[in-house]
């Protein structure tokens, strides 16, 4: 039997981690579950090793804590041959325009944090030759909106900054996968009333990660594809009369 | 929690009546879904109160494990299991949900956790228990499940012309694991109460190997697809059309009777799960559920007067069922060593009626009604039957959950 694989799943106590991390057991990868709420991400951990039966470690992590990053490395019982990245803090637009602490917080928790963590990792992943980052962007960095601006312009960064790691990594035969899951109903989107249509559930989102990074050999996905042409319409608006749209 | 009252924990909402609907709060529990630790060898697991039964089955039956006590849907919660005291087709043999239980840890209404075993808080344990969500939320809790050897269920049908057939029937298939009666309610005269008796075994290889040579031991289920759509008119279930139903039911299930045959698990123990939207056939004034008990000895007398009243009634019952019950632990539990007839009667004017004097047999045999699938039974009922109330009533003023842990159904019944 071949040696199973190992999972670096940064952000496992969201359901999206969640759903992605079973996802990866039940191909019987080893897990590696980093969080801030290592209690929370127990809970998960356990969950999981009852459901497949893979191994499954935890490990703390605060996605602000730079300087941190050295020390998760080391305690992380093998360098993985994945890390997926699905941090991210939605935030309070209102508050925001007027909280720049607060503002801050959201700039960093979707760009800033996730993008060093990835970057971190693509150097040793380089070093050793081999490996995939996936990093969890958004449709809101496709283009800004009044209602979520500062999220989009942070995910918008974060899209830029795969982008440009991919293009650094793939003469090196190294991948990087940027996923915009469009809504999914999670703990994030609680209580929010959103279009069904456009709208996956955790699992959806961790079986489209798995299928990109490890099987199709995609760059960019969509989750659900449907938010392909809904994105190139919102995309195609000029401005002039975009700024004029309540979004 | 501490400083909200008038709440109570809901699982997946499958109770029929108001059992898990909060005086002013109701606490959605589906979020607590995790597995905590699952022992393949022993068969020991401990999971959250959220975790669904369909969940932990699609886990568990593949590894040739099943738990020891299943109810009729698998759309439920295990907390809900463990509040309602479930029990399934083999309570005259293994008891109830309940029963199996080896700890639960519970969340108390001063915000305190406790831990709740046969050796620690045994008396809150038995509370919890068929305590319909009274005594505060479960968290989670461990219990053991079985080993099986296949997926298929070895059935055995038996017809039986009328009530008394039945009840002699389900005696004598006692000593089956797994025993349930389907009763044509429509049924009158000399046929009064003619049934189906279900019996059936976890099937093993050999029996696999005799009735399907070749078939795989766990089967995947084919179920799901169907559904109904939309509300039915109120016109669609009459007299007239359930009883052709009844009466094709009656003799699909004789042609099949006298020799044992193979059957999925899932089909057996959830039939109505593999229809969604089931519900979708009583139209928009919906249905009530009726479910009594009636001890051993009165049991052929009173069921047969219950069934003679509903089959004179106008309001066609399109699911009946009967089961044999043995005793229960929970001061709550609904359990008692008898006969469970279940009926589904379409709601409209005459049937509260109807069930208020079916209510005057139960209480005057000594049975009672199940808490989960009540929604108008009164207090005096419920008291009547419930012998085990004034201790669970003390409880929860000894723990401070009166008033503050409050359903629908506890302020309707008076807990």
């Amino acid at each position: 039997m071949e040696l199973s694989k190992t999972l670096l799943l940064v952000g496992g106590t969201s359901d999206i981690g969640r759903a992605t991390a079973l996802h990866y057991a039940k191909a019987g990868w080893h897990v590696q579950l980093a969080a801030r709420n290592e209690e929370e991400a127990r809970r998960n951990a356990d969950d999981i090793r009852a459901r497949t039966g893979a191994e499954v470690t935890v490990h703390r992590i605060d996605i602000l804590e730079t300087s941190d990053f050295d020390s998760l490395a080391s305690s992380l019982p093998t360098l993985p041959d994945t890390v997926v990245c699905v941090v991210g803090e939605l935030g309070d637009q209102a508050k925001g325009q007027i909280d720049i602490a607060h503002a801050s917080l959201v700039l960093r928790t979707n760009f800033e944090g996730p993008a060093l963590l990835l970057g971190f990792f693509a150097e040793r992943f380089l070093a050793r030759g081999s490996g995939t980052l996936v990093g969890v962007s958004s449709v809101a960095g496709d283009r800004g909106r009044g209602s979520n601006y500062l999220y989009g312009a942070a995910k918008a960064g974060f899209t830029a900054f795969l982008s440009g790691l991919r293009n650094r990594l793939a003469p090196k035969g190294l991948r990087v996968v940027t996923v915009k899951p469009g809504f999914v109903r999670t703990q994030m989107t609680a209580g929010m009333k959103l279009p069904p249509v456009l709208t996956a559930a955790p699992g959806e989102v961790g079986r489209a990660i798995f299928t990109a990074a490890e099987k199709s050999g995609r760059d960019v996905i969509y989750v659900r594809p449907v938010w392909l042409p809904v994105m190139m319409v919102i995309g195609s608006i000029p401005e002039r009369f975009f700024k004029r749209l309540r979004l | 929690m501490a400083s909200r009252t008038g709440l109570v924990a809901r699982g997946n909402g499958r109770a029929y009546g108001d059992a898990a609907i909060g005086e002013r709060v109701t606490l959605m529990t589906r979020g607590f879904d995790r597995i905590r630790g699952f022992d393949q060898r022993t068969g020991r697991i401990q999971v959250e109160a959220g975790v669904l039964l369909s969940d932990l089955l699609d886990i568990v039956v593949p590894k040739g494990i099943f738990p020891p006590v299943v109810p009729g849907t698998k759309f439920v919660t295990i907390g809900g299991m463990i509040a309602s005291d479930v029990r399934g087709k083999n309570h005259h043999r293994d008891g109830g949900f309940g029963d199996y239980v080896e700890s639960l840890t519970l969340a108390l209404p001063d915000g305190g956790v406790v831990t709740c075993s046969r050796d620690e808080n045994p008396e809150l344990l038995s509370a919890t228990i068929g305590g319909m969500g009274l005594t505060g939320t479960i968290l989670d809790a461990t219990f053991h499940l079985r080993p099986i050897e296949t997926g298929w269920m070895r059935q055995t049908t038996t017809v039986a012309r009328n009530l008394d057939g039945a009840i002699r029937a389900l005696q004598e298939t006692s000593r089956a694991t797994y025993s349930v009666t389907w009763i044509d309610c429509l049924a009158r005269g000399a046929s009064l109460g003619r049934s189906l008796i279900f019996a059936a075994e976890h099937a093993d290889r050999r029996d696999v190997e005799a009735l399907r040579p070749g078939a795989e031991p766990y089967p995947t289920s084919r179920l799901g697809r169907l559904g109904v759509p939309l509300d039915l008119p109120s016109f669609a279930l009459n007299r007239l059309s359930v009883s052709i139903f009844n009466e094709l039911y009656f003799r699909a299930g004789a042609v099949k009777s006298g020799y044992p045959f193979l059957v999925h698990w899932n089909p057996y123990f959830f039939p109505l799960d593999g229809i969604g939207n089931w519900n979708r056939i009583y139209g928009r004034e919906g249905f009530l559920q009726y479910q009594c008990v009636i001890p051993t000895l009165q049991a052929q007398a009173v069921l047969g007067s219950i069934i003679e009243r509903v089959s004179k009634h106008g309001n066609a019952s399109f699911l009946a069922v009967l089961k044999q019950l043995g005793s229960s632990h929970g001061d709550l539990s609904f359990p008692l060593e008898g006969f469970t007839l279940t009926l589904d009667l379409p709601v409209s004017d005459d049937v509260f009626p109807l069930l208020d004097e079916l209510d005057r047999f139960v209480v005057e045999a000594g049975g009672r009604l199940y808490l989960a699938k009540d929604a108008r039974q009164l207090p005096a009922t419920f008291e009547a039957g419930y012998p085990g109330l004034p201790r669970f009533r003390d409880l929860r003023r000894a723990i401070g959950a009166t008033g503050r842990i409050s359903s629908r159904l506890s302020v309707r019944l008076g807990i």
